[in-house]
């Protein structure tokens, strides 16, 4: 039927019965299309209302409450371009611009791990590069279930050669990002994947097609039957029961890393000779999301001839062109008198491009295949989408899931106790060590890569000459959103800002990706709500913009849902990245401080997840003008030359803290903790850092310090090669080192 | 890529071939300049060297390394230029793809083929020069052990039992891998050179450990001293 469904065939045959559940639309929304049109859809407009109409498109859920993030006047001190473009735009200074964004591919990733989490990378590249930026760094957030389950042996190793071979190939360093594991996500991984990008200030490029005459280039791959129905089918549903791999395999795109590569540069130097009036990237929707955006966002509409477009497999449907998903292609919008130049330009760099269309003056997007006219919409219509009030409801466990506290765990009081725990953490999956994933990471391409994972917050050189850098730290923690979603995304928030600080870099902008379970659960709703209410709260005090996101809903299986697991990207500017500082313990004699105040607070920590599988009570409490102060004073510290190393304080406390501190620097320390010894020492209270000052500058650091108000507490200094806490235990750092490198590569090979 | 104030070029121009898919041509640039040369930037699809001094393969996944690393990479314009300029003494240098596409070429004997363990490996190595009278190493001193990321998947250097002893008795091998070939590399040779000396294969990356600030090391920038010092008289 789909062959010969024609707009007037549709007109003439409104009792045609449509697939439209199927693609994942429901009854009503299937009305209001038949509405807008005033006749039934053509298969092939279904097809695209079907994608442009998904969550994973058109935000219907989310959006509402989106809204609450818009920057206001003091928030937008650095953007040039915020939500709504495909990436924020951060001004850093010296005339450069920074884009970034980070972006689930949860769903794919599934399904088939290695293509899943590859096409991941590709697709959030090719966001950064719609703006007119050079991608110059990825990052990964990546969650799997338990990592000794079953599946987990499967997803994790795929996506972790997915990402190795298409970002090692594609030459952009792999700079960090977070792994974690919790039986929450064994049928949900989650592979969230951030791109940042470099540009001069007036080098930006907006994802609109205006002048009418103007001709439109499809360029990049052919267009084949990968990828059909990802974002509609695949990306915005649930898994069933029995998980549903392989019935959507197909569903999931299949990536050319080289080609992405060729596009990257083809763009770069398109960009470079300024023929181009408007740009988008095609990634989920394909064919059918570029034309409606594009024209959406000009001033007019658009006429595309499918004929023309360059197909993998001729027999190819114009339901199936519209929705395929095959990567690394590109749309250009191009001044007739610039075509030609266009296409030297491809053809330097082999890449195709052919001109499927131009805009027009009549505020439709007409496509025509075989002669025949098969869509004719206003492309407002299906870019906009549905909205969606969903109803939200506190979840009915959560009152007692917060009444039943870490307080009844038996803690350790005495020093073999408190030893045998800080092992147990140091050696468990989330927070051993994780080179056997990041060792499969090029971090060193392009050369200006001066802090990578382990550390807290990546660093790139950005201006050679003058040291001016950029630093990004993802985070999220789904165990403390759980317990509380609004304090858990500010807790996620606070530790990507602190991140940041930790290498003296000034944090200036923030990105999100939202992980939740399915929207149509009134409890995953006012998770979700919270989140982006904590969120838009969190920002405003911090003084940072939201520059863009990305929401992956659906994350569940059966009625049972991942934690909340929002995912906060944060990035700074660094004045000089000379001045850097790195986590371990860089110098022999150094006074060790712990910055900031301990409280008992065990909710949702490390320690009562590891050692008691417990997950109840409440969150660290929030105290984001302690960020603020901290990031401050580490900051002045870094440029002052006073610091020999900073470390955040996150999961696992100062334990875990002075384990990392000296096991990346190489170096032991002596330390003698204040007050409780195992609150001390597990206790996750936000806001702090572990530095050494470098010595001679004790009393400048502490004078600094006392002066915004950061609580400095001299815990001993750097020496030998044991971990030595006063009074409670000894371990050598070849003991730290079996336990904390062992871990990974005992389960996964 | 801006040009960095305190260094002074001397008249040594080296070629960095782009090939599509070449990623560490930035790099391999910026080496050269902290050497105090000029690089010169060559495309594949051009049977021109521009007159250099001397040539950089440089790393990276030519032409997507679909089929074998360097084989499609070894039949390019550029190639047909290079081979016979450094059969007659250009001095060329392969890093990684480089190398890869060296052995291509018959330039140097041998294959690199997948890792043991079948994964990619990025990881700060410890190497040892073992031959420092080559145009390329000349900057070292034998014996001398240096810090160098080795980044691959297809890093494991082959060669018949034969070619391999060839290589140890002629003194070929360049650097070894101090503490063991992580990839699996035959009696650990990490790099090799051609009888003249003049061409270098290094799977290790010497590029991405010329400053402390973005690297392991500085160690690595003595094989681009090296030839600016053959070529000018001044070193070696």
């Amino acid at each position: 039927m789909s062959d010969k469904d024609t707009v007037e065939v549709a007109a003439a045959t409104p009792e045609v019965t449509q697939p439209y559940k199927e693609l994942g639309l429901t009854d009503d929304e299937y009305q209001k299309i038949r509405g807008v049109l005033g006749r039934r859809p053509t298969a092939a407009e279904l097809a695209l209302y079907s994608v442009m109409w998904s969550e994973h498109c058109s935000y219907k859920s989310s959006k509402v409450h989106l809204r609450n993030l818009a920057p206001d006047a003091d928030q937008s001190r650095y953007l040039l371009a915020g939500i709504g473009a495909n990436a924020g735009v951060v001004d850093i200074g010296q005339g450069y611009a920074v884009t970034f964004k980070i972006e689930s591919h949860n769903h794919p990733s599934f399904v088939e791990p290695h293509q899943g989490a590859a096409t991941g990378i590709g697709g959030i590249v090719r966001d950064i590069l719609a703006m007119g930026a050079r991608p110059i760094a990825v990052m990964d957030a990546l969650r799997f279930g338990a990592a000794d389950a079953h599946d987990t042996a499967r997803v994790l190793p795929g996506v972790v050669s997915g990402i190795s071979f298409y970002g090692n190939c594609l030459g952009l360093p792999n700079i960090g990002g977070e792994l974690a594991f919790d039986p929450c996500y064994v049928g949900n991984p989650l592979v969230n994947a951030l791109c940042v990008g470099l540009m001069r200030h007036d080098d930006l490029k907006s994802a609109v097609a205006t002048g009418p005459g103007n001709k439109v280039v499809l360029f990049g791959s052919r267009t084949g039957p990968d990828g059909v129905g990802g974002a509609s089918v695949l990306a915005s549903a649930t898994f069933g029961e029995d998980g549903g791999k392989a019935a959507k395999r197909p569903s999931v795109q299949v990536g050319d890393p080289f080609m992405e590569k060729l596009l990257v540069e083809c763009c770069l130097e398109l960009y470079a000779a300024d023929i181009i009036e408007g740009i988008q990237d095609l990634g989920a929707a394909g064919v059918a999301c570029a034309t409606t955006e594009l024209a959406a966002g000009g001033d007019g509409g658009m006429s595309v001839d499918m004929d023309t477009i360059p197909l993998r497999d001729p027999n190819l449907t114009p339901a199936e062109i519209l929705m395929s998903e095959s990567q690394e292609r590109m749309m250009a919008v191009v001044r007739p008198e610039h075509v030609d130049a266009f296409m030297a330009i491809c053809r330097k760099w082999d890449v195709e491009a052919t001109v499927i269309g131009e805009v027009t003056d009549d505020d439709t997007l007409t496509m025509k295949w075989r002669g025949a006219t098969v869509v004719q919409i206003p492309p407002r219509t299906a870019a906009d989408g549905p909205v969606y009030r969903r109803p939200l409801a506190r979840p009915e466990n959560l009152d007692a899931l917060q009444a039943s506290g870490p307080e009844r765990l038996a803690r350790p009081a005495e020093g073999p106790g408190l030893r045998a725990a800080l092992l147990q953490l140091l050696g468990s999956p989330g927070l051993a060590d994780k080179r056997w994933v990041t060792q499969q990471y090029d971090s060193r391409v392009r050369g200006n890569t001066v802090l990578a994972a382990p550390e807290d917050g990546a660093l790139v050189r950005v201006g050679e000459e003058t040291g001016l850098g950029i630093a990004l730290a993802t985070d999220g923690n789904g165990r403390y959103c759980t317990l509380d979603p609004y304090r858990g995304t500010q807790l996620a928030l606070a530790e990507a800002y602190r991140n940041v600080a930790m290498t003296g870099a000034v944090p200036v902008a923030v990105t999100n990706c939202l992980n939740f379970g399915s929207p149509e659960d009134p409890a995953v709703m006012w998770q979700l709500a919270e989140a982006v209410r904590g969120l838009a709260d969190g920002c405003k005090a911090l003084g940072l913009p939201v520059t863009g996101g990305n929401v992956s809903l659906y994350n569940q299986t059966g009625a049972t849902a991942i934690h909340p697991t929002p995912v906060i990207g944060v990035l700074g500017v660094h004045d000089d990245v000379r001045q850097r500082l790195a986590a371990g313990f860089a110098a022999d004699g150094a006074e060790v401080v712990l910055l900031g105040r301990t409280s008992p607070e065990f909710g949702g920590s490390a320690w009562a997840g590891v050692v008691h599988q417990h997950l109840g009570g409440l969150p660290p409490a929030v105290d984001l003008d302690a960020e603020r102060q901290l990031a401050i004073v580490v900051n002045a510290a870094a440029a002052a030359g006073l610091l020999a190393s900073a470390h955040d304080l996150s999961d696992g406390g100062l334990a875990i803290a002075l384990a990392e501190a000296c096991l990346y620097g190489g170096r032991g320390c002596a330390v003698a903790l204040p007050g409780d010894s195992f609150t001390a020492l597990f206790s996750e209270s936000a806001a702090r850092a572990l530095v050494s000052v470098v010595p001679g500058r004790e009393r400048e650091f502490a004078a600094l310090a006392a002066e915004h108000g950061v609580p400095a507490t001299v815990l001993g200094v750097t020496t030998g090669d044991t971990l030595t806490v006063e009074g409670a235990f000894q371990v050598p750092l070849t003991e730290l080192e079996q336990v904390w490198t062992g871990t990974l590569p005992a389960i996964f090979g | 890529m801006g040009q960095i104030s305190q260094v002074h070029f001397v008249d040594v121009r080296i070629g960095v071939v782009t090939f599509p898919g070449s990623l560490d041509d930035t790099d391999a640039a910026r080496a050269v300049r902290y050497a105090g040369a000029e690089p010169v930037r060559l495309w594949h699809a051009d049977r021109d060297l521009r007159g250099v001094d001397a040539v950089i393969l440089p790393g990276g996944f030519s032409y997507g390394d679909y089929l074998r690393c360097g084989a499609i990479a070894r039949f390019s314009p550029v190639m047909g230029e290079l081979v016979p300029a450094a059969q007659a003494g250009l001095p060329v240098l392969g890093i990684c793809n480089g190398f890869q596409i060296l052995c291509e070429a018959h330039l140097l004997p041998g294959a690199l083929t997948r890792n043991a363990g079948l994964r990619f490996i990025h990881a700060d190595v410890r190497l040892t020069v073992t031959n420092a009278q080559t145009a390329w190493s000349s900057a070292y001193r034998a014996g001398q052990a240096l810090t160098v990321p080795i980044k691959n998947g297809e890093g494991a250097f082959v060669a018949d039992e034969a070619t391999l002893d060839e290589l140890e008795r002629t003194g070929r091998v360049v650097v070894r891998y101090t503490d063991g070939a992580l990839n699996g590399s035959s009696r650990d040779i990490a790099g090799i050179c051609n009888e003249a000396g003049n061409v270098v294969g290094l799977m290790p990356h010497p590029e991405h450990a010329i400053d402390p600030l973005t690297g392991p090391s500085a160690d690595g920038l003595g094989f681009f001293t090296s030839i600016v010092g053959a070529l000018t008289g001044a070193g070696a």
